[in-house]
């Protein structure tokens, strides 16, 4: 580092970027910046929405079939699982903030594992559906014949949906363990936990599509049988 | 660095009703409600996305701007399934008998 720019980082913290007046600036600035991400988020998820809106209005009777055929107690689980994870998440923000060095680390760790409970339950889930051939293609097969086909949309947005949103929960995880070694070697303080914070936004973000995944997905219709 | 550092307490009391909302939107699916059963579903869910949205991911406490850019999300999502909606519901494509 050059001199000048030795004197550049004179009195401010080291994390503040020099287009910032202040870390307060820069926090709100990292806050928007994920929140604009996060919108590219909602509505490339929602594209899939309105896919299954529309199918499902189209064949309720089929969807409503298909969705029985999903385990509504590993649901109701992977959903308290997920739940629990974004607890930790907003507590390793908490510690974060409050610059407890080794209680941000132990949340972090917590909702790694409880992420990678999800992903082991959801691959649990998705092997049944290959042992049952409800898997679209070739090979699948539905008991109820009538419904056979419409339930194959009902499958391909069901493995489609909740594989995007697998997808997101492995990034999540590999984003935690980058925060877990910021935390470790000291680049996360009390004045400096913008990264934890726009970590949780996306892991809370995560969590809110499976808000919406687990009825829309596992509950259609459940009364009837 | 936050302006706001909110206490403990409230990531476990928003938890609790997580939980709770959990509960509720699974007993109520296995009663019969007709229609009613899909829009409790979608009310519940929304209400669990809201709270997580305004405590676990402090919007509550964010600025005006942050307001402005979750809402326009809503609001352009809104859009997407509203004016997707509008089309399929009225196309006659559907013939029974």
């Amino acid at each position: 580092m050059s001199r000048d720019t030795a004197a550049l980082h004179e009195g401010h913290h080291p994390a503040l970027a020099h287009h910032f007046d202040s870390m307060a600036q820069q926090s709100e600035a990292t806050t928007l910046g994920m929140w604009v991400f996060l919108v590219t988020e909602v509505l490339f998820f929602g594209g899939l929405f309105a896919t299954y809106m529309v199918y499902r209005s189209q064949f309720p009777e089929a969807f409503a079939a298909a969705s029985h055929e999903l385990d509504v107690t590993l649901g109701t689980i992977n959903t308290v699982v997920l739940i629990t994870s974004s607890l930790t998440m907003a507590l390793a923000v908490h510690a974060a903030q409050m610059g407890q060095r080794k209680l941000l680390m132990t949340f972090l760790i917590l909702t790694m594992i409880l992420g990678g409970v999800f992903l082991g339950i959801k691959s649990l889930e998705y092997y049944h559906k290959f042992a049952e051939h409800h898997v679209p293609g070739a090979d699948f097969h539905f008991v109820e014949q009538k419904y056979a086909q419409h339930a194959q949309i009902f499958f391909s947005l069901y493995f489609v949906m909740t594989g995007l949103h697998a997808i997101h929960m492995i990034i999540g995880i590999g984003i935690m363990l980058v925060m877990l070694w910021w935390s470790w070697n000291g680049t996360i303080t009390e004045e400096y936990s913008s990264p934890i914070e726009i970590s949780g936004l996306y892991w809370h973000f995560v969590d809110i599509v499976w808000i919406f995944l687990f009825p829309l997905l596992y509950l259609i219709g459940r009364h009837a049988h | 660095m936050s302006s706001h550092i909110l206490p403990k307490r409230v990531y476990y009391t928003i938890f609790a009703i997580l939980l709770f909302c959990t509960y509720l939107t699974v007993q109520i699916a296995f009663l019969d409600l007709g229609a009613w059963n899909t829009v409790a579903a979608l009310a519940i869910a929304t209400f669990k996305a809201t709270i997580v949205v305004l405590f676990f991911m402090h919007v509550k406490y964010s600025t005006r701007l942050t307001w402005a850019v979750v809402l326009g999300s809503v609001f352009w999502l809104g859009i997407l399934l509203a004016l997707t909606m509008t089309d399929y519901v009225t196309r006659v494509w559907r013939h029974y008998g």
